[in-house]
């Protein structure tokens, strides 16, 4: 049922990108916006397969670009990098203390917007930067860190709800059963 | 470490990258169009939602409130009726002077109404979207108003939707002029990443005149934004290192972040 699973977490990468350009609390409290795609793909290279990673960074980047005055397509790549160096590595990863969800989504929350900007920069659309870049940084690395366990909880518990947990196998066997007495 | 696999998506997700990122521009932006025309049901949903919203915040209302608030409405209305009828003859006046001159008419401003359905998802651009489009008659470069003041210019159209860059974003630039005796010109340009309602206004004179307070108005120079389109107010001035000019602080009259309608001047 791992496509079940796929299929979830790209709607909820359809659903961050409709939230992130739809609701602007954040934004008018912090003076930035927080970015819920790290978090994702966070939770996708640590809990799901290399195909999950690859749409997440694929499908989210473009849905981002097509509501942004981003180039289309320039939010893949540091996505994809993201997620497929925390692919490469989540065996040495704790993934299941959420310490160490909170410390990735932060790590990840900086590195995708300060890649975008790499690329853009190197595209040559400067985008507006200045000592306020720094605390959106924070802002969007802090807000990342702190939404990364939440999403493990919640897409664990859509995944407990949905898909049927597998059954174990008991060491019980009737015929070597010990009886006792006569 | 890295396996087949890895290399495979590796490979797939740069090569489709590259391959998007080099696409024609035209191509791109139908790419855009269409990605964005999936989230299309959900502006629905969010527009119904605060539809929903509003009518239960106007159920519950006091008839008190109510009352006042149509009293300060009557009030105003008859205000701004006055007023109309003195622009009225003021603008009859200046018609029969330019006849007179044989100066050009000028044209009353046409304009349509439209939405804020979306804001910018990124922090690094300034812009939004609204809910007119091309079968609405919008076309590239129109300018974007409030009542307040000037927002910005169509960037890109759609069907239905448009995008608009705001003021402020690097891509929106304004010509610019200071309503003080000089009438100084410059030209408005973008603004720290924090800093949504005061923008630095650039390449004017090192000996222009500037006073805080003083109103700044669009000067119609570049083409793109009609003069005489209310931008902002003077906060305060400082001459350049060059010497060569002097850099002006605005306060937008619009306020950018709470941009919920906005007017888009069809022709100027």
């Amino acid at each position: 049922m791992s496509w079940l699973n796929t299929l979830f977490i790209v709607a909820a990468t359809f659903l961050a990108v409709f939230w992130e350009a739809a609701f602007q609390g954040v934004r008018n409290l912090l003076g930035a916006q927080i970015d819920l795609l790290p978090p994702i793909i966070v939770y996708a290279a640590l809990c799901s397969n290399l195909l999950t990673v690859c749409l997440v960074a694929f499908f989210g980047g473009l849905c981002f670009d097509s509501l942004s005055a981003n180039p289309l397509g320039i939010s893949v790549l540091p996505l994809f990098a993201v997620g497929f160096v925390i692919h490469l590595w989540r065996d040495l990863i704790l993934r299941d203390q959420s310490f160490a969800q909170a410390v990735l989504g932060l790590a990840a929350g900086i590195a995708c917007p300060v890649l975008s900007l790499l690329l853009l920069l190197t595209t040559g659309r400067p985008p507006r930067l200045g000592w306020g870049t720094l605390w959106q940084l924070i802002v969007m690395s802090l807000g990342s860190g702190l939404v990364t366990p939440v999403f493990f909880l919640l897409f664990e518990w859509v995944h407990r709800t949905l898909v049927h947990a597998p059954a174990f196998e008991s060491s019980f066997r009737p015929d070597r059963e010990i009886r006792r007495g006569r | 470490m890295l396996k087949r696999p890895h290399y495979i998506a590796l490979g797939l997700i740069v090569f489709l990258t590259l391959v998007i990122l080099n696409l024609p521009g035209k191509t791109t932006a139908r790419l855009k169009l269409g990605l964005g025309s999936l989230f299309v049901p959900l502006f629905g949903l969010a527009n119904s939602v605060q539809q929903l919203g509003g009518k239960t915040g106007d159920a519950v209302m006091p008839r008190s409130e109510l009352v006042r608030q149509k009293d300060a409405l009557d009030r105003e209305n008859r205000e701004l009726k006055l007023q109309l009828m003195q622009a009225d003859g003021k603008a009859r006046e200046n018609d029969r002077l330019r006849q007179l001159l044989g100066w050009q008419a000028h044209k009353a401003w046409k304009l349509k109404p439209a939405n804020v359905v979306l804001r910018e998802p990124s922090n690094w651009w300034r812009t939004v979207q609204i809910d007119l489009g091309s079968r609405d008659g919008v076309k590239l470069n129109m300018p974007v108003l409030t009542t307040d003041g000037l927002v910005g210019r169509v960037s890109a159209v759609s069907l239905t939707r448009s995008q608009v860059v705001l003021l402020g974003d690097p891509n929106c630039k304004v010509a610019a002029r200071v309503e003080n005796q000089n009438r100084d010109t410059g030209v408005i340009g973008g603004s720290g990443p924090l800093d949504t309602g005061i923008l630095d206004m650039g390449y004017l004179s090192r000996t222009a005149d500037l006073k805080p307070g003083q109103n700044v108005w669009t000067s119609g120079l570049g083409g793109i934004f009609p003069k005489d389109i209310l931008i902002g107010k003077v906060l305060d001035s400082h001459s350049e290192d060059s010497g060569m000019s002097t850099t002006a602080r605005v306060k937008l009259a619009a306020n950018l972040s709470a941009l919920e309608e906005v007017w888009v001047m069809m022709e100027p």
